[in-house]
């Protein structure tokens, strides 16, 4: 903390934090008071006498039900909710295994073999597509919510396996060497003392991938074309932006209604979740 | 029973010889120490008892089975390692009953057991907490009673003491040892604490750059060191060691370098007869040295000048300056000397230790 006068806290921290603050959730204030304005505010011009952005006496759900009743977005809830978990659990299962071989069981290259899958998340999505959405053709997995589930771990797996890697080294050792003396095979010693020790990493690789794979666009939008297979991001920006139209009322409240189980997913966890990112392991 | 034998151990680390050619036979009930420094191959030799560590070369047998290529839960083995390794996860009872529920056992069997280590610990009371709502001395204490509930043919203790403070760890020291005249297990120990060794062990095991400089019983160390290391590590303060060149004057034989000339006692004299005109090297204990009285004119003696002086209550420490050589005495805590004096100082002839300069062996 900073010592001394009161005014420095106010200048060096209060301030600051303040600024601060707002400049992160300033875009959410606005897509909060965009989704509930109605259309007659939302599109009057900025030299009208009545113009004012930042605030409504007037708020409605007319956006929220144009977008439940005019378009599918509860379809692309369902998919993005969908892709999301299914992706995130294939992915978790083999980061898991993988960052626990790569960590613990001592096997030539292990090193570099963790080394060439961290360098396979640094491939660009906007490449990678070009080659999958060939692979993706060939097994007539397009316009399917599988395109997606079997294309995101590419990314979430090296991304899961290398923060379970990190996460295992960081469990002591002697913990499975005590379990193994104890009787437990090494199987066992995973299952019932190193996994659930590194449940605060697990959560934290999950909450990420989670994440990556709710947010995704690009391969949704390559992969995806018809409207009811649309996720979230990929429907509200194809559906509620035509062509130099923007739909602003309908898009921040899809924006809005889409970010919300991810905040959710967050705060559940946000306790594990920091715990998981600095590797602790109370014990 | 627990009668472990190494023959021939030997471990290498990535071209590094760890351990080297140790051979051992710990008898069944004994409470054997490993001591020596940092890397000496005393954890490594422990490993590689528990199974944790392949051997390189040579047998492990443990009750006259070669054991090198059981898992460690085939060996019949408990372990009590230095950070303790307990579960976080699970409550003090479940950390006890997990070797037990590993190896199915019934269930009032696990709970007869659980109980009855927790009540020789005393940590009846904490059965339902978890490791980190725990002292450091209450870990420790679930530590070995997660050992004991096996009740199995050999203990492994890797450093248990050396994460606890000074006061406990005497506390601890000496439940381990009244727990072992209890269960009278085979107990293998490792440590970097003389003291330890030396209060715990039946038997000390002295290790130096993975070879076993000496095993024997803990006085015999102190006593009848085998070498300059054994010497220089077992006992507290270190003994002090002077390299001296023997030479013979009227039939008696001398001991001198710049600052020191001793007529060697006969009994010393008779070992170094042949080493006359060559230079050995002579240890003497702190607590073997005191200040000459007119009494003592017939024993050894040499001058020296106090640099500083160490009050310990019990005893006092005088670090003092003997000719070019730095030396240790612990003298009674009633002597009044102070920092500058020049005094006369008697070692115990008895006392004397020589060692060959350039192997250190004793000779």
């Amino acid at each position: 903390m900073i010592e001394g006068a009161r005014w420095r806290k106010w200048v060096f921290f209060y301030v600051p934090m303040v600024l601060f603050l707002l400049f992160l959730l300033f875009p959410f204030y606005w897509m909060v008071i965009t989704s509930v304005r109605p259309d007659g505010e939302l599109y009057r011009p900025w030299n009208s006498i009545n113009y004012n952005p930042f605030w409504t006496w007037k708020p409605t759900w007319e956006h929220v039900r144009y977008l439940f009743e005019e378009t599918l977005f509860a379809s692309w809830l369902w998919n993005t909710t969908f892709i999301a978990l299914a992706s995130t659990a294939i992915s978790l299962v083999c980061g898991v295994f993988a960052g626990y071989a790569l960590s613990r069981l001592n096997f030539p290259f292990a090193g570099s073999l963790g080394t060439a899958i961290f360098i396979t998340y640094l491939v660009p999505q906007t490449l990678l597509f070009i080659p999958l959405a060939e692979i993706i053709r060939n097994y007539r997995l397009g316009d399917t919510p599988w395109s997606l589930i079997l294309t995101y771990p590419t990314f979430l797996i090296p991304f899961c396996t290398w923060l379970m890697m990190g996460y295992f080294k960081a469990v002591p050792k002697e913990l499975e060497e005590c379990a193994r003396i104890d009787g437990a095979s090494r199987w066992q010693a995973m299952l019932y003392i190193v996994i659930p020790v590194a449940i605060p990493g697990i959560l934290s690789a999950g909450i990420f991938a989670f994440t990556l794979s709710w947010n995704e666009f690009i391969y949704a939008l390559v992969f995806l074309s018809s409207p009811e297979q649309k996720t979230v991001p990929v429907g509200v920006t194809s559906e509620l932006i035509r062509g130099d139209v923007f739909y602003w009322g309908p898009l921040m409240a899809g924006a809005l209604l889409g970010s919300i189980p991810v905040a959710i997913a967050y705060s559940f966890f946000v306790e594990h979740y920091v715990a998981g990112l600095t590797g602790s392991v109370k014990g | 029973m627990g009668q472990v034998v190494l023959k021939e151990i030997n471990k290498f680390f990535d071209g590094v010889h760890a351990v080297k050619d140790v051979n051992l036979q710990i008898r069944d009930k004994e409470f054997m120490v490993f001591v020596g420094p940092s890397g000496c191959g005393k954890t490594t030799t422990l490993r590689m008892i528990a199974g944790l560590e392949a051997i390189s070369s040579g047998d492990i047998s443990i009750d006259g089975n070669v054991v090198n290529g059981l898992a460690p839960m085939d060996r019949d083995i408990a372990m009590v390692f230095q950070n303790y390794a307990l579960y976080p996860h699970m409550s003090v009872y479940d950390n006890m009953a997990f070797g037990l529920k590993m190896r199915k056992f019934e269930k009032p069997e696990i709970d007869k057991r659980v109980l009855e280590a927790a009540d020789i610990l005393g940590i009846g009371d904490l059965l339902k907490r978890r490791p980190r709502q725990l002292s450091g001395g209450q870990r420790q204490r679930v530590a070995l009673g997660r050992a004991i509930v096996r009740h199995p043919r050999v203990f492994l203790f890797d450093e248990p003491l050396s994460n606890l403070d000074a006061k406990l760890r005497v506390q601890m020291r000496v439940e381990l040892k009244k727990l072992h005249l209890r269960l009278g297990t085979t107990a293998i120990y490792v440590t970097h604490d003389q003291v330890e060794a030396m209060t715990l062990g039946d038997r000390v095991v002295v290790m130096k750059d993975g070879v076993v400089q000496q095993v024997g019983e803990p006085l015999e160390l102190y006593n009848q060191p085998a070498n300059k290391f054994v010497a220089g590590f077992i006992g507290s303060p270190a003994m002090n060691f002077a390299v001296v060149t023997v030479t013979e004057a009227n039939g008696s034989l001398i001991a001198e370098n710049s600052g020191l000339r001793i007529k060697l006692p006969d009994e010393t004299a008779q070992r170094l007869r042949g080493h006359i005109g060559r230079e050995v090297m002579l240890g003497v204990r702190p607590e073997d040295l005191t200040v000459a009285g007119s009494a003592d004119l017939d024993l050894p003696c040499f001058d020296a000048v106090i640099e500083v002086v160490e009050q310990l209550g019990s005893e006092i420490l005088l670090d003092m300056k003997v000719g070019e050589n730095i030396m240790v005495a612990s003298v009674e805590p009633t002597a009044r000397v102070r920092v500058g004096d020049k005094l006369r100082f008697a070692m115990r002839p008895s006392r004397l230790h020589v060692f060959n300069a350039q192997t250190e062996a004793a000779i």
